[in-house]
């Protein structure tokens, strides 16, 4: 993918993290997106959330597929490992590296053609199998790279640029998450960092598969009169149905307690999100309801945000797998090979 | 000539009716008689209600290939009994189930046929159906060790051995073998000409398949990730990576798993896992056959290009399409050397029996990280599921995993800046870091251009640069992967050259055809690339047969891509009908074609 490295311009003033790291040392290339692009928002709100939860970069891996989304893991955390590996198929890359070293924090972008056509099975599969990473869909409803085709996440009726009207039923992946079992379901607007980074933030901290559907314009080919995943139709139509604080563990001695809060639900590492109240009867833990809830917003037309579901107490795959807590990378060879004595007794047992 | 411990003989059954326990408990009673001993099993695609057949080759000499004539036929099924019955070479003997009158498709002037009423012993000796249907089966393995002289107290311990737990199966089991072996002896000439007699060349041997054979080579290997779809031949190979798993990885306090075994959701999704799981540093693999290969293609190529390791086993199965899965061939092999778009060469490791797939799955894992790039073991069903009698499997506690040129943490804190593509050594090979070891390590893997750098790019000449390099890597890596086996006879007058499991089959012929005055050098390919010495072979033997298993001549193809020998100078002798290669075939095929020179 294009990129272009940006010159090493010191801003002495900037605040450091605990590891002493400015949110410069989380940046990555220059993005050659086009200008006004919501990835690059997108790629703003990864780089603070990284920043502000300490994570040393080089104990983080990108990973990513095809598309202009899966381009942007170059422009966040240069001092990551990345992936960028084929159309539709970064969650099965994912699962094995994950399944080979599970202390990595692991970040997934990808598209909405990535995630919803071509890798549709895999990303249906990464879920079921809750590996432990976030998932973000950087959803533009169309196809940038070639220039403007519809996605799996257009709606019905949403134009082209030439005018053309949408027929067939868009996929929503969090609806889609919510039936296939996931554990952490968000959905955001690249407009709204505010809203984005506390998301981006729990979900890092997650203990299995954690998706953000973000509602990402592309200003190039779906930004129009007409689109529903214009910046303006977002804005207008936009209802934030659960609003989370990210709160990490060593901050929650001092963090203000929010006096909207109406649930606390803590992270497996101890950190918790808050969520706080915004819809009267909206419960992020009730997976019928949440699913019913932001179904009844896609009828009436609104785009749900926010975290919409959250279950912190089930299995990812490494629990799943009963694997040791050791990474399977760091195991001695000698605690791997049975040996020659084992081989001989084991020779008996064919004959 | 005597024909003890020398001759074949054919079961023909159902699938799906318990006959397959039967084959193998006479196949593995005449293994522990001390006689060498092969079996090969030819079953349909199918769990219930399909012909089946069992051929058990008994060769004194040690002759492992598929029987060249059948000696005796027992004819099971009704439904083939036409076609059973003229396999039967002449002079032979046929031994079918006389409960019903014999059929008049049974008939053959120049072959005895023996009845015995297995069906309806079992139904007055047995209440339950079940019973009357599985015990018929352990009924004709009675009759069997009547007429062919099989030790009863081996089979009585081997039934021990199995049932000795569970006493009502014991005794069923017990009384089957004793109905047919009881009355075999009192109404038919035993034994029969051909029979077996006690031996001791079976002592350091075992009889094993290749899929267990691949799959303990990847414990033994190391291994910790295993990702898979099922597929027929290829799905007891990671059975088996997990049967050892769960008996040698095991923590014994916290009773986790040293390994992590994904089926995944197709064939495309176990190649990412596999690419991902060795990018961040682990051995990992993947089980498969030709179809899951066609859906692998562009990950291979991707983890080819970006330089990621993985071992990919093949056990091929007939194609093109879904074939026949349960037929073996080797039709993969130009599919393997070149997999994936754009310029692609790939390591292929190809074992001849399942002793050397234990030894070499080892190997591919080291050669995979050795020089950063997918490796293939191509084995194929006949290899993979069949019973071979193969010596004991041995390890040196002295091995370790040649990991490559990977850079550890410390080595990262030495170096000024790293950069993943730079060929510093000359040998194509750049060293690579492993995610999460070391600030300095990070770097970006991408299957779009790329330069040295690891950077993007659309520069022709930097792209260039690093296919080169490649094509470089894979010429080094032909020097590296196993080399051929030669048979070298003085007074030569042909060359034999052939691969993976046809060797059992070349080994005889080549004895036989010495037999008949011509004098065959042979070479067995056991990799790709080719090490200068193939191509030495072929032009030191002007008269060249290729043999293998497939229609278009696919090994003679690469050999003469890569070697540059001319195709047409090469005999190309084919098998391709999805049953395992006989001496016969090749016999044939070079005495006509010797003949035919001659005239």
């Amino acid at each position: 993918m294009t990129s272009i490295a940006k010159p090493p311009v010191r801003h002495p003033g900037l605040p450091r993290n605990s590891l002493g790291l400015t949110t410069r040392d989380y940046e990555g290339a220059m993005s050659t997106l086009c200008a006004g692009c919501g990835h690059d928002s997108v790629t703003a709100a990864i780089v603070q959330a990284f920043w502000e939860l300490a994570v040393p970069p080089h104990r983080a891996a990108k990973m990513s597929g095809i598309g202009c989304s899966s381009k942007t893991t170059a422009y966040f955390m240069k001092g990551s490992h990345g992936f960028n590996s084929v159309h539709g198929r970064m969650p099965s890359v994912t699962s094995g590296a994950n399944a080979a070293n599970r202390d990595l924090t692991y970040i997934g972008i990808s598209g909405d053609g990535d995630s919803l056509s071509i890798g549709l099975g895999q990303m249906c599969h990464a879920i079921r199998r809750s590996v432990r990473m976030l998932y973000v869909i950087e959803n533009n409803g169309v196809y940038g790279l070639t220039k403007g085709q519809f996605s799996a996440s257009s709606d019905i009726g949403s134009t082209s640029k030439r005018g053309e009207a949408n027929v067939q039923p868009p996929i929503d992946p969090c609806l889609l998450a919510l039936t296939l079992g996931a554990t952490f379901v968000a959905r955001g607007f690249s407009g709204d960092k505010a809203q984005l980074v506390p998301i981006i933030k729990a979900g890092l901290k997650h203990n299995g598969f954690a998706l953000i559907d973000v509602i990402s314009p592309c200003v190039s080919f779906n930004d129009h009169e007409g689109s529903t995943k214009s910046y303006k139709y977002t804005r207008e139509h936009e209802v934030e149905v659960s609003a989370a604080d990210f709160v990490p563990l060593r901050r929650e001695i001092v963090a203000p307690n929010s006096p909207e809060a109406t649930m606390t639900v803590t992270m497996h590492d101890g950190s918790s999100v808050r969520f706080r109240k915004t819809h009267d009867s909206y419960d992020p833990t009730d997976r019928d309801a949440a699913y019913q809830h932001v179904r009844n917003c896609t009828v009436r037309g609104e785009v749900a945000t926010g975290l919409l579901f959250l279950r912190e107490d089930e299995n990812d795959m490494h629990a799943m797998s009963r694997t040791v807590p050791t990474p399977l990378v760091d195991l001695p060879f000698e605690s791997l090979c049975p040996g020659a004595s084992a081989l001989d007794a084991l020779m008996d047992e064919f004959r | 000539m005597s024909q003890v411990n020398d001759f074949s003989l054919k079961i023909a059954t159902v699938n799906g009716t318990g006959s397959a326990s039967a084959n193998s408990l006479l196949m593995q009673a005449i293994f522990r008689m001390g006689i060498p001993v092969t079996g090969k099993n030819i079953f349909p695609s199918n769990i219930q209600g399909l012909p089946t057949w069992y051929e058990i080759r008994v060769s004194r000499e040690g002759y492992t290939a598929r029987p060249p004539t059948i000696d005796l036929v027992v004819a099971i099924n009704p439904a083939t009994y036409e076609k059973d019955v003229a396999t039967v070479r002449s002079g032979g003997y046929l031994l079918y189930d006389s409960s019903w009158p014999m059929p008049s498709e049974l008939q053959r002037d120049d072959v005895t046929v023996l009845g015995v009423p297995f069906g309806q012993m079992c139904v007055e000796s047995f209440e339950r159906d079940r019973d009357r249907t599985l015990l018929r089966n352990i009924a004709y393995a009675g009759a069997l060790a009547a007429l062919l002289q099989i030790d009863m107290d081996v089979i009585h311990e081997m039934l021990n051995e199995k049932f000795g737990r569970k006493r009502a199966l014991l005794e069923a089991n017990f009384k089957a073998i004793r109905l047919g072996y009881d009355h075999a002896r009192s109404h038919l000439p035993c034994p029969l000409p051909f029979h077996l007699e006690r031996m001791t060349a079976t002592k350091d041997y075992v009889l094993m398949d290749g899929n267990t054979a691949c799959g303990l080579g990847a414990v033994f290997a190391g291994a910790t990730v295993g990702a898979w779809y099922p597929i027929t031949p290829a799905t007891s190979l990671m059975e088996a990576f997990k049967e050892y798993c769960e008996k040698y990885r095991v923590d014994k306090d916290t009773g986790l798993n040293k390994y992590c075994i994904i089926q995944a959701e197709d064939e495309l999704s176990a190649a990412g896992i596999v690419i991902g799981a060795n990018w961040a540093g682990a051995r990992a693999f993947t089980s498969t056959a030709g179809p899951g290969i066609s859906l692998m293609q562009e990950f291979i190529g991707l983890a080819y290009y970006t330089e990621v390791p993985c071992v990919i086993f093949d056990v091929q199965r007939v194609g093109p399409a879904t074939g026949m899965p349960t037929r073996t061939q080797q039709g993969d092999l130009l599919s393997l050397a070149y997999a994936s778009h754009g310029d692609t060469k790939h390591i292929v490791i190809f074992p001849a029996d399942p002793e050397e797939a234990f030894y070499l799955s080892v190997a591919a894992f080291d050669l995979a990280e050795r020089f950063q790039t997918p490796v293939f073991v191509a084995t194929d069903l006949d290899i993979g599921m069949n019973d071979w009698m193969v010596k004991r499997l041995t390890w040196d506690d002295s091995y370790r995993p040649d990991r490559g040129k990977v850079l550890s943490a410390t080595e990262l804190e030495g170096v000024k800046s790293f950069s993943r593509y730079i060929d510093a050594d000359g040998d194509g090979i750049a060293p690579r870091t492993l995610p999460g070891v070391g600030a300095k390590g990070a770097y970006f893997v991408r299957g779009s251009g790329h330069n040295k750098f690891g950077a993007y790019t659309e520069d022709s000449s930097e792209y260039q640069e690093v296919l080169d390099r490649l094509a470089h890597k894979l010429r080094v890596a032909a020097d590296h992967v196993p080399a051929p086996e030669f048979r070298l006879q003085p007074g030569a007058e042909i060359g034999i050259v052939s691969i993976g499991g046809c060797h059992a089959a070349i080994k005889e012929a080549v004895d036989r055809l010495r037999d008949h005055g011509v004098i065959a050098d042979y070479m067995r390919v056991r990799a790709f690339p080719f090490t200068d010495s193939v191509g030495d072979f072929l032009t030191k033997h002007p008269l060249t047969f290729v043999v293998e298993q497939n229609r278009d001549a696919q090994l003679r193809s690469l050999l003469a891509i890569e070697t540059g020998v001319a195709r047409d100078r090469m005999t190309a002798v084919l098998d391709y009908h999805g049953l395992p290669l006989t001496a016969d075939a090749v016999v044939a095929a070079v005495t006509r074609q010797l003949e035919g020179a001659a005239t």
